[in-house]
């Protein structure tokens, strides 16, 4: 049974659709790279996924919740469901313990030495435990969002979400954020990530996902998708990707 | 009897000047309370109250304090209410508090980054607790250097109560003026007691800003 199930998700920013009907369905375990234009949707879908973004038809499944925007069920869906952002948003004022510890007491109940415990643990996954009493501005852009990844893992989800995670990134710091990425899909965590890293969708997503114009334009196993690509799109999308990198 | 200006006024200006920082405390105090509720309710979801809030700030802004003292001391006195000037001065100091604080606080709560919101709603907290725990400790670090400075002009502002008898410092002034005849010793001495208590708080206000800006990531 899928943990995510998306079904004819359409989404307006004012006259704009952004989405125009998205069918998508993810199963436990899964690692799912969303690819495509800027502009084509894929944060757009990613955000509606937790309830970032209220969406104008369709339904989302996701984590045994079905989307509903009251407060109280949206807190519930994102106990289960994680997200990661471009641009980290780790809590300036907070040590990098706080940020962490913060929503599995306020959210879970979790108690303080429970939660400390589980900081360390979830520091220690991402290589950081020399860090817990730092402050996010102390570190480099890798280290917060190795940081921004414990803090989501903390709230132990079932699901979840990468929006970009190492765009912001300079070069030489992207492959740290990947290898944790790399390490949570083989541990069988079910991940979506939007990402502009080919190299890194194709060998450790499992299924590869062509956005376009606000529609799934191609979607497949990756290793198939990045090598024998259907639609004159994708062709194009890789093969100016390529010329980038 | 004409006496002369001399220092043995200093004590009973001291006393004054400890009314004119009285006042201003209690302003500040009850201002700022009123101000936390009307900034809360000048971002609330609910767009009524933010109506209500704005059509607050704007009225009480607009508006001279002396009026707001005289709305309070005579106002309030047409309504049967005898009310002693000390509590209509206070009382009107507190509305004009209130006002710039809410707005003051409004401007800092609204320039934490919107990605503090979604960050902390994404972690499942709820909108009281992403305030109390990620939006407000923000916000203060923003809001204090304009005000420490709004401190500043409502100590200066205290003045207009003088106006309805309240002997805070510029009224001891005029009262000390009005038997020695001498303004200008008596009023530079009333200017330097202000400036004794206005620096300090320019000058923290100052340094606030200087260090929150150096910290403040690009």
């Amino acid at each position: 049974m899928p943990i995510v199930r998306v079904e004819n998700l359409h989404k307006s920013f004012g006259a704009n659709a952004v989405l125009k009907g998205i069918n998508l369905s993810v199963e436990p375990g899964e690692v799912v790279a969303l690819i495509g234009r800027s502009g084509s949707g894929k944060s757009t879908m990613l955000r509606c996924l937790n309830g970032l973004e209220t969406i104008a038809g369709g339904t989302i499944e996701i984590a045994g919740h079905k989307m509903s925007y009251r407060p109280a069920a949206l807190r519930d869906l994102r106990r289960d469901v994680g997200i990661v952002f471009q641009s980290f948003n780790l809590f300036p004022h907070m040590s990098v313990l706080d940020n962490i510890t913060l929503a599995p007491k306020l959210a879970k109940s979790v108690g303080k030495v429970e939660a400390e415990d589980l900081a360390m643990e979830m520091l220690r996954r991402v290589g950081l435990t020399e860090k817990a009493q730092a402050f996010p501005d102390q570190l480099s852009g890798g280290q917060q969002q190795r940081v921004a990844i414990a803090r989501s893992l903390a709230m132990q989800p079932r699901v979840m979400l990468f929006d970009e995670v190492t765009s912001a990134l300079d070069p030489e710091l992207t492959g740290e954020v990947l290898v944790v990425l790399e390490q949570l899909a083989a541990e069988g965590m079910t991940m979506l990530l939007v990402t502009h890293e080919m190299e890194f969708a194709r060998e450790v997503a499992a299924t590869t996902i062509f956005m376009h114009q606000g529609l799934v334009h191609e979607s497949g196993p990756s290793d198939q998708l990045f090598r024998n690509p259907q639609t004159p799109e994708l062709k194009q999308f890789l093969g100016q990707s390529r010329a980038i990198h | 009897m004409i006496r002369n200006f001399s220092f043995s006024e200093l004590p009973y200006l001291l006393q004054a000047a400890g009314a004119t920082i009285g006042l201003t405390l209690m302003a500040m105090l009850i201002g700022g309370m009123a101000g936390l509720f009307l900034a809360l309710g000048r971002v609330s979801l609910w767009p009524a109250l933010r109506t209500l809030v704005s059509g607050y700030i704007a009225t009480v802004q607009g508006v001279p304090v002396l009026i707001l003292l005289f709305m309070a001391y005579y106002g309030i006195g047409r309504l049967g209410f005898d009310i002693p000037p000390i509590l209509a001065a206070a009382f009107s100091l507190s509305i004009y508090a209130s006002a710039y604080l809410g707005d003051i606080w409004r401007g800092a709560i609204q320039s934490v980054a919107r990605q503090q919101w979604e960050a902390s709603a994404s972690l499942a907290l709820s909108r009281s607790q992403q305030y109390r725990y990620i939006i407000l400790p923000q916000a203060v670090r923003i809001a204090l250097p304009p005000t420490v400075g709004f401190l500043v002009q409502l100590v200066k502002n205290t003045s207009v109560v003088s106006i309805v008898g309240v002997v805070e410092l510029a009224r001891a002034g005029q009262l000390i003026n009005n038997a020695t005849f001498q303004p200008f010793q008596v009023f530079v001495t009333v200017a330097a007691l202000y400036f004794v208590i206005c620096y300090p708080l320019s000058w923290v206000s100052r340094r606030l800003e200087a260090r929150f800006n150096a910290n403040r990531p690009s």
